[in-house]
């Protein structure tokens, strides 16, 4: 009996919480913008969501680059297949880790600064006095910090690959001695605009909807004491990266599978 | 209701029920806020008085009953209404809630910005209008991360008056303040409510700093109001849970203990369960 309540009791919890986040992403998303008064905010939020997120996936896009180049060259060198080292390196990158691990470490650089900045500012009665104000805080907070991180993680994540295939080329080509000339072209024969890069992108921004989606709410919904916020930087992180990895799976099911 | 019920009424409650989960916070209460005053709701914590001012402002609705605003009903406002009429209101939060990542001028500023078109001359004289009010006009350039926990609050009122509201709601203006601050606290409550004729509601249990300005006190406690009057007819007040608050008797109608099973019989039962 007690165990019946308990799951009836998180069954409700949860419908009511999404219910909560539907009508928090309708009721900030749609209503006419204010260019005048959203745009320097939403310039602020590129920057502190977009822009400070720049050094994390250059250094991850990197590195991720250089290992897959290495990891790569040793399996394919066995079958004297090394000259389809840049294309693996770049299907790689621009169908999966690109947008993935880019949303993974969105999710903790950003998703989680987002989500404490916006329960901070509901634990400090800042959002109740903008309301107090007559200023939607769902408008004046909520949906600059949502339609930055929606429009730079597409960016971060295109960058990302790039900087990978960079660090798979200083790895492969100057290190490990692929010609040059074979890496770049029979990449550019393989990848397929539509099919890999097209569908990274389509990924990319999907995750970027639910990572946003994800750290707003948290934030707006939290409880405004200090393991409320805490708890909910957490679950930001853990709940985005695991919605990141199940979407993952079906969208490249309904991109790749025939 | 003697003198004031010839006056005019800013705010009027009427029969408001108020309910948080199972637990009921107001039970048919009914007050009325006259224009020009400082009104005083004043009780122990927990009872909901800051529940008070966020049904006021329309943050919250009640289950039942009317809230009248210069004559609209809040609770029955559409969305776009409602925020015009928070637009002649407005509310000193208890920890001032100034925004972190703007300065003192960019925070009293900044409802000016948001709902007028004046341009940045206009908006600085009226900013150091605000901030001489409060006597921190040489603390414009500060960030709110260096203000004392007084100062905070004075700024907070500067920004609260920013846009000359007919009503201002103080969430416990007095609450952990030095001496100090809270006489100048207590002194800007006044005045501002003086010289510009303010309708003021504070909420506070500071019973010394209430009795001294206000014009008028509702006292609540156990859902309903116990007693209301000048602070004189206050101070008078027979009923013994008035007195009790007002003199801060530890014991008395609110009992000092919370609620027990009988003191002996607990201790005989723990040191039975130890010998067993």
């Amino acid at each position: 009996m007690q165990q019946l309540r308990f799951l009836g009791k998180k069954t409700i919890d949860l419908i009511s919480g999404l219910g909560r986040a539907v009508i928090l992403l309708i009721s900030a998303l749609i209503h006419v913008p204010n260019i005048r008064k959203g745009t320097p905010l939403l310039i602020q939020q590129l920057y502190s969501v977009g822009v400070l997120s720049l050094l994390i996936i250059v250094v991850s896009g990197t590195f991720i680059g250089m290992v897959l180049a290495l990891q790569g060259y040793t399996i394919l060198v066995g079958y004297g297949a090394e000259a389809s080292l840049g294309p693996m390196v770049a299907l790689s990158l621009l169908r999966e880790l690109g947008p993935v691990v880019s949303a993974l470490l969105f999710a903790g650089r950003a998703g989680s600064a987002l989500t404490a900045e916006i329960g901070l500012m509901k634990a400090t009665e800042q959002l109740s006095s903008l309301e107090m104000m007559a200023i939607d805080p769902l408008r004046r907070v909520i949906a600059p910090r949502f339609w930055a991180g929606f429009i730079s993680l597409p960016l971060l994540a295109a960058i990302f690959s790039m900087v990978g295939i960079l660090g798979a080329h200083v790895v492969g080509v100057d290190w490990l001695g692929v010609d040059s000339g074979t890496f770049w072209s029979v990449m550019q024969s393989q990848v397929d605009f539509n099919k890999d890069i097209l569908n990274g992108i389509i990924k990319s921004i999907v995750f970027a909807f639910v990572v946003m989606w994800i750290a707003v709410y948290k934030g707006y919904d939290c409880e405004p004491t200090s393991e409320g916020i805490s708890r909910a930087t957490t679950s930001t992180v853990v709940q985005s990266s695991l919605l990141v990895l199940f979407l993952d799976f079906i969208l490249t099911a309904l991109m790749f599978v025939k | 209701m003697t003198n004031f019920e010839s006056e005019a009424q800013l705010v009027e409650i009427e029969n408001l029920t108020f309910t948080r989960g199972d637990r009921v916070i107001y039970d048919d209460i009914s007050l009325s806020i006259p224009k020009g005053k400082v009104t005083a709701i004043m009780g122990p914590s927990g009872i909901g008085k800051t529940t008070l001012l966020r049904l006021i402002g329309g943050q919250i609705k009640p289950d039942s009953g009317k809230i009248l605003f210069a004559g609209k009903n809040i609770p029955l406002l559409s969305r776009a209404d409602l925020y015009e009429a928070r637009k002649s209101m407005s509310m000193l939060f208890q920890s001032g809630a100034l925004f972190s990542e703007m300065s003192v001028y960019d925070n009293i500023a900044f409802p000016i910005r948001e709902h007028t078109q004046l341009s940045e001359d206009i908006i600085e004289k009226i900013v150091l209008m605000k901030l001489e009010a409060v006597g921190l006009r040489g603390a414009r350039n500060l960030q709110p991360s260096e203000l004392s926990g007084g100062m905070a609050r004075r700024v907070a009122l500067a920004r609260a008056i920013a846009l000359d509201p007919e009503l201002i709601l103080y969430d416990e203006p007095f609450a952990g303040q030095d001496p100090i601050s809270m006489g100048v606290i207590v002194r800007l409550i006044r005045s501002l409510s003086d010289a510009l004729g303010l309708t003021s509601v504070v909420v506070s249990h500071d019973v010394p700093e209430v009795m001294s300005i206000a014009d008028y006190i509702y006292i609540v406690a156990e859902k309903k109001i116990i007693g209301h009057g000048t602070p004189e007819q206050i101070r008078l007040d027979t009923s013994p849970l008035v007195q009790q608050f007002v003199k801060g008797e530890a014991d008395g109608p609110v009992p000092f203990h919370y609620e027990a099973p009988a003191y002996r019989d607990e201790l005989i039962n723990i040191s039975a369960g130890d010998i067993n």
